[in-house]
């Protein structure tokens, strides 16, 4: 706000000042905290945890940002009030002697108070601002200041004496808390809200199917951006957690690495080269057609690139998949004890969406995995609604994205209608569909699988038939026949056809290159004879021509035999016809 | 702490039926001094010479409002004859300052 002044200030109106709760999640929703100086009023029915929320919001304001704060209770006891909190592992006792909260019970009983005319809270003004003094607070907490009318019977001067109330603690500049019951179609019982304008937050309960569900949601807020959804909430050893912390901003790396599916052919379907890290697919189908066998081809690859991955099983028991698995030629085994590949299954119903969230997150935040496989995804319908599903599967898949994990989600269709929508409604979420349906022709049914989408890439747009068998799955490639596509037997009857036929052309083809080799065989032999011939013809040639050679060579020996005979002159010139010549 | 006694007549003197009164005020605000005078009027017309009644200013001893489980002021209370009565208001309500007191 300081940086840069004179020209924003005239801009934009001064944000208010926030106060951060501490509280995981929390403070995104309300972008930095409740209203700084001012009372924020929370409300909630029985049990919802209103004394919870505002406790954390004091010892975290002390553990976190050295804010030291009162306590003023009106319903439970001091003592309890710390045991409770114990539980949580805030030590109440340890903060009280260190001066850094100042706990005050207020009690009042409207058996041993006999009113006898005009009155004021005086007493209460006194005591809240001698605890404020007297350890510097920052923070009040007043839960539940409603107990009031419980006490005292003039409602008007109760009423009166509130507004005073946060008057005051407004110009203390404390930033207080204040509690509420949940009225009957109201906020709170006896509308506390129209005093406390700054800042109102409702916590619920919701039990559905006899699986409750927190929830919290930001009323009004005056003077500042909030999420203004319903969002559920946690209680457990660590406090409150508002989930998720990261749902309120689209912003997370991607990643170009692309990681293989395990099943080559399926890779080739992908351009090649398979999904993006990080991404989140989605493989949804009819009945046993095999989404888990590719699940866990999947997984049984990241292993192989000895990379952690962490399967979620909601249908079966570990030792159920990888007995299943190893039918396929998969041995989930040597995965399991290697620590790459870990199961946690638990049957859907054994506790509410919003715990199951939890546990991904806990399970995934000890494990640390690069892939994570949740089988099925459909179960969780179960337990909730498919909205509540719905919202708890997109708070997952940001968590696991943000985390840079490649998540893959089986589900369940319904066989009666081919929907092309998941019943989860999540289909618009994930990066990747993958759609496996049972393609009932010709008296069998076979594996039809198509990709619907996969974001970011190439992708093949034929529905291919996949097989599973001893050695695994495979898809198998795209067979025309003459009414279109075939699949299964047709497939493969076509395919015999196809063999015989090859066979019978291949069989005309030799029999067309036997003959082309015997009329190379004719002609070579023709070739042969022609030059057998035209070598008698040139030696014949060449027998009168040496004949000729020889018959001039003997006539002239001849000749000069017969010279030699003759003697005399004869030799004379024969001695000297050389050196004339 | 400042503690106004208001001079019982005969202090020491214990009587059974002895009221013993404490009144919480915070100073000299409307209905501390009407508190006040009402009271000492209640009691000098229906208990005179047998009550006690000390009248404390929590402004001036803010620690005791915590003590004392104060919240509503004025408080009076009566700490003896038993039981103990909390009575708060102006005590303008005659009647129910006395049935508050045991004295009708």
């Amino acid at each position: 706000m300081s940086t840069t002044r004179a020209k924003k200030k005239i801009v934009q109106p001064r944000k208010i000042e926030k106060s951060p709760t501490g509280i995981s999640g929390l403070d995104e929703i309300t972008e930095g905290g409740l209203p700084k100086g001012r009372p924020t009023l929370i409300c909630g029915g029985a049990g919802c945890g209103k004394t919870l929320l505002s406790i954390e919001y004091i010892v975290r304001g002390i553990l976190l940002y050295n804010e030291p704060g009162v306590i003023m209770v009106f319903e439970e006891k001091a003592e309890e009030l710390a045991a409770n909190v114990a539980s949580l592992g805030f030590d109440l006792a340890t903060l009280q002697q260190e001066k850094k909260v100042k706990i005050d019970y207020v009690h009042i009983d409207r058996s041993e108070i006999e009113e006898t005319g005009e009155y004021d809270l005086d007493g209460l003004f006194i005591r809240l601002g001698y605890a404020i003094d007297s350890i510097g607070a920052k923070r009040v907490m007043l839960d539940t200041i409603e107990n009031l009318f419980a006490g005292l019977q003039n409602e008007a001067i109760i009423r009166a004496e509130l507004r005073r109330l946060l008057t005051w603690l407004k110009s203390k500049g404390v930033t207080a808390v204040i509690t509420a019951e949940k009225g009957d179609g109201v906020l709170t019982r006896h509308g506390l809200e129209e005093y406390v304008s700054d800042c109102v937050i409702l916590l619920d309960n919701r039990v559905s199917n006899q699986i409750a569900t927190r929830l919290l949601r930001i009323v009004k807020y005056r003077g500042s951006l909030h999420g203004t959804n319903e969002y559920p909430f946690l209680i457990d050893e660590d406090g409150i957690s508002v989930l998720p912390v990261t749902s309120l901003k689209l912003e997370r790396n991607v990643s170009s690495e692309r990681i293989s599916t395990g099943i080559p052919s399926l890779d080739k379907m992908l351009g090649g080269k398979g999904f993006f890290r990080g991404s989140s697919i989605l493989i949804s189908g009819t009945a046993g057609t095999g989404k888990t066998s590719i699940a866990v081809h999947f997984a049984n690859e990241a292993a192989k690139r000895k990379e952690r991955c962490l399967y979620f099983a909601f249908e079966e028991s570990p030792q159920q998949i990888i007995r299943n698995m190893r039918s396929i030629n998969i041995n989930l085994n040597t995965h399991v004890e290697s620590g790459l590949l870990q199961f946690h299954a638990s049957r859907p119903t054994l506790n509410g969406l919003e715990m199951h969230l939890v546990a991904i997150h806990k399970k995934v935040k000890e494990f640390k995995p690069r892939v994570v496989v949740i089988d099925p995804i459909t179960n969780l319908v179960s337990i909730g609604s498919v909205s509540e599903v719905k919202s708890m599967l997109i708070r997952l898949l940001d968590f696991l994205q943000q985390e840079q994990i490649t998540v893959i989600l089986t589900a369940l269709t319904n066989s009666a209608s081919y929907t092309e929508q998941t019943d989860e409604g999540v289909s618009s979420l994930v990066d990747a569909w993958m759609m496996v349906r049972d393609i009932e022709d010709n008296g069998e049914r076979n594996r039809g699988m198509y990709i619907m989408k996969s974001r970011g890439m190439s992708h093949s747009n034929q529905v291919r038939e996949f097989t599973i068998s001893d050695a695994g799955l495979d898809l198998v490639d795209v067979f025309l026949g003459e009414n279109g596509v075939l699949i299964g037997s047709a497939r493969e009857t076509q395919q015999l056809e196809e063999q015989k036929s090859l066979a019978v052309h291949s069989n005309a083809i030799s029999r067309k290159d036997r003959e082309i080799k015997r009329k190379e065989t004719i002609l070579h032999a023709k070739i042969a004879s022609l030059r057998e011939e035209f070598e008698s013809l040139q030696e014949e040639l060449n027998k009168t021509f040496v004949e000729d050679e020889l018959r001039k060579d003997i006539i002239e020996k001849n000749r000069l035999q017969m010279t030699e005979k003759r003697h005399g002159i004869d030799n004379q010139k024969k001695k000297k016809q050389p050196t004339k010549l | 702490m400042s503690k106004t006694n208001d001079k019982p007549e005969r202090p020491g003197h214990e009587e059974p039926d002895h009221l013993k009164l404490r009144l919480f005020v915070t100073g000299a605000s409307p209905n501390s001094v009407r508190a006040i005078s009402n009271i000492k009027n209640i009691c000098e017309r229906h208990a005179q010479h047998k009550y006690s009644l000390e009248i404390i200013d929590i402004y001036q001893n803010a620690a005791i409002a915590e003590e004392e489980q104060l919240v509503a002021l004025p408080l009076l209370i009566k700490k003896s004859p038993l039981p103990e009565r909390r009575l708060i208001g102006d005590m303008s309500d005659n009647e129910k300052v006395l049935r508050g007191l045991g004295l009708i």
